[in-house]
């Protein structure tokens, strides 16, 4: 009988606890990043692009360079890394608000001129660090610290859909959803981001993951609860599937 | 020839000396009266391997300048007042972060959508940092071509000496008048020790990080103390013009087009015998307190002329107050000053 | 026998491996980590097959996974 060690800490990823809630699933993400990042040999030519959020602190969990970059405006930030060195590796990764609310030109045009570099986008329906406010992939009817009664789609809008949205611009080579709920879609997120990252270190273009995760604390659930939300009401608005793939026909 | 003279904007002028000073990147956006910047970039940056690009918004660029600074690379983006309104939560960042970037504003009149004519309104957002927090800007004023070409050299070797952002303000007079420059190429760029903190990637050694959030027990305190160092030992980097000030009675202090306007009255002035100099600071931060207090406690008189209600007439009498005050007068956004305009101030200040 | 390790004090008590584990074999402890989280543990090492669902969920990297497999001479000798 032969006994195997299966499963442990990606090199990259630094060995310390993390800032994040109980059942918080950056955490996953920020692991799963770190393995592609191993596997690929990227490490010691990456640059991350930080934004502000619950997950401004992945830089204390990676063992590559990175900078801060202000609320929204990471891939601006990342477009001035990449066009001044265009032989590093550099990607952002960034919630909901940061992205999809104060950041949302930055990331369209980001994508439109397709810059040479990858975008790693956390989809968990508030914004975290700052308590639990509506963000722009709040749920009709979700509650939220600045949506006490449920998201009226009447006056706050309806959810945005950015994988789609970032799949219809010319310069996009990848955009896809992805989800971390369960054993497959572990997996499938990993893939997605080791298929974006592929196509930068392939001088391929754009890519875009969106990664459905959840908020215990601020969805005012369990972690078991909060991860079944998923799969209940995230998949169904927010379909999982590839929208576009310049190196296949996508959906 | 190397040093053939150039008829050419002070928005040309400002970007050929980004070009001689090794800049590599820059970041745009439309907007009157610095498009020249952008254009020329547009086209020239490419064949020099460096990279333009013209973002959605002055935000944008501005970031993109944080990104390339960042990343240890000289890189420049430039505007004009509204747009570089746009931008000072970009430049709070360079500046808390200790990035080194070069910044234009081609001043216009304001506030609001203003005019896209001449003015000096930004000097307070320029010389008071403009973002939030304790920083401050270094601001270099030329008032000619040549002067817009020499600084730019001069403002990315203080960027990479001092790792902060620094701005060249002109204005629109600056930015679109024609005059003729000799254009030189400095014999060595210095980048200081940007391999020491710059971005590339951790091959060989252990990972960097850029940034302002210190949140842990006194980490912010010992970062502003650490940067208000550096401000302080700005004083060494101050520069100014002294014109016919020795024997004046009343010194015209003025910066920039304005500071080359009145030079013209004090000419004609002088030549009908009024006792009159002009002090010009070249650097609006650090302001040159030192040299303006050796005029005061010469007895000194001092008019400030700017092209706003009155800024800079602050620093001013702040660096004379113990010795003495500053009459000012200032012309209104919208107008173009021309010399004549400056006699009838300058001889009642004279009297008074 | 394949098994997993948990670090109960990177622990922080969420459960999702409890519920992706296809053996049911994880449930939380009875003790509490220096965070005061109750950290997860293995009910019944001798059904774990190291399959590493536990693993991948884990939002912490709380946890090891050793798989112990037949070596290729005794697959084939049976």
């Amino acid at each position: 009988m032969e006994e195997k060690l299966v499963f442990t800490r990606p090199e990259c990823v630094v060995d310390r606890a993390t800032h994040y809630c109980p059942g918080c699933q950056h955490g996953v993400a920020h692991r799963l990043i770190g393995e592609v990042l191993d596997e690929m040999q990227l490490a010691d030519k990456s640059i991350l692009v930080s934004s502000i959020g619950c997950s401004v602190f992945l830089y204390n969990y990676l063992h590559i360079d990175a900078v801060e970059a202000p609320h929204g405006r990471a891939p601006a930030v990342a477009t001035g890394v990449k066009r001044a060195r265009p032989d590093n590796f550099v990607f952002t990764y960034q919630g909901d608000g940061d992205l999809a609310s104060i950041g949302m030109a930055e990331i369209m045009h980001c994508a439109n001129r397709g810059e040479n570099l990858s975008v790693i986008f956390v989809n968990n329906t508030v914004y975290g660090m700052t308590g639990g406010q509506m963000a722009p992939t709040t749920l009709e009817g979700q509650k939220t610290t600045t949506s006490p009664r449920g998201r009226d789609v009447l006056h706050d809008g309806n959810a945005i859909r950015m994988a789609e949205i970032i799949a219809q611009l010319e310069g996009t080579s990848y955009s896809t959803r992805v989800a971390l709920d369960t054993v497959l879609h572990i997996k499938q997120t990993k893939k997605a981001i080791k298929k974006a990252f592929t196509l930068q270190n392939e001088k391929k273009g754009f890519g875009f993951v969106e990664i459905l995760a959840t908020c215990p604390t601020n969805w005012k659930m369990s972690s078991l609860d909060a991860n079944e939300r998923i799969a209940k009401e995230l998949i169904p608005y927010f379909p999982l599937g590839t929208y576009k793939d310049i190196e296949q026909g996508a959906k | 020839m190397a040093n053939e003279r150039l008829f050419i904007k002070g928005n040309e002028a400002i970007s050929r000396g980004a070009l001689a000073a090794g800049c590599k990147c820059f970041f745009g956006y439309p907007i009157t009266p610095q498009n020249d910047i952008p254009e020329f970039f547009s086209e020239e940056m490419l064949k020099t391997g460096g990279d333009f690009v013209q973002a959605e918004s002055e935000i944008a660029a501005a970031n993109m300048l944080l990104g390339a600074g960042a990343a240890g690379i000289r890189a420049m983006s430039s505007s004009s007042s509204p747009g570089m309104s746009l931008k000072q939560e970009a430049i709070s960042y360079m500046a808390g972060s200790r990035v080194p970037a070069v910044l234009v504003n081609i001043v216009r009149g304001g506030p609001g959508l203003g005019d896209i004519g001449p003015s000096q309104g930004d000097y307070y957002q320029s010389t008071r940092g403009g973002g939030h927090g304790d920083y401050r800007l270094f601001v270099l004023a030329p008032s000619t071509a040549q002067e817009a070409y020499d600084l730019t050299i001069k403002a990315f070797d203080v960027a990479f000496k001092y790792r902060t952002p620094v701005m060249i303000q002109g204005d629109a007079i600056l930015g679109q008048m024609k005059e003729p420059i000799v254009p030189w190429i400095p014999e060595t760029l210095n980048n200081y020790d940007v391999d020491t903190w710059c971005l590339h990637g951790t091959k060989g050694r252990k990972e960097r990080l850029v940034k302002s959030l210190f949140l842990n027990d006194g980490e912010l305190a010992a970062q502003n103390l650490s940067l208000q160092a550096t401000y302080d030992s700005w004083t060494s980097e101050v520069m100014y013009e002294e014109f016919e000030c020795a024997d004046a009675e009343l010194i015209i202090v003025a910066f920039g087009s304005i500071a080359r306007i009145t030079k013209s009255t004090i000419r004609t002035l002088r030549a009908k015998g009024h006792k009159v100099g002009l002090f010009r600071p070249i650097t609006l931060y650090p302001f040159p307190n030192e040299a303006l207090e050796n005029l005061a406690k010469q007895g000194k008189k001092f008019l400030t002329i700017e092209h706003n209600l009155g800024q800079m007439v602050d620093d001013v009498r702040l660096a004379v107050r113990r010795h003495a005050d500053s009459d000012f007068f200032g012309f209104l956004p919208g107008n173009l000053p021309s010399p004549i305009d400056c006699e009838e101030p300058i001889l009642k200040a004279l009297k008074a | 026998m394949s098994y997993v390790e948990i670090d109960t004090e990177r622990c922080k008590g969420c459960f999702l491996c409890t519920a992706l584990c296809p053996l049911k074999i994880l449930a939380p402890s009875n003790s509490f980590n220096s965070s005061g989280y109750k950290p997860v543990e293995l009910t019944d090492k001798s059904k774990c097959t190291g399959c590493a669902s536990c693993a991948l969920t884990c939002p912490d990297i709380a946890i090891t996974v050793y798989r112990t497999s037949k070596t290729n001479s005794e697959k084939t000798n049976g």
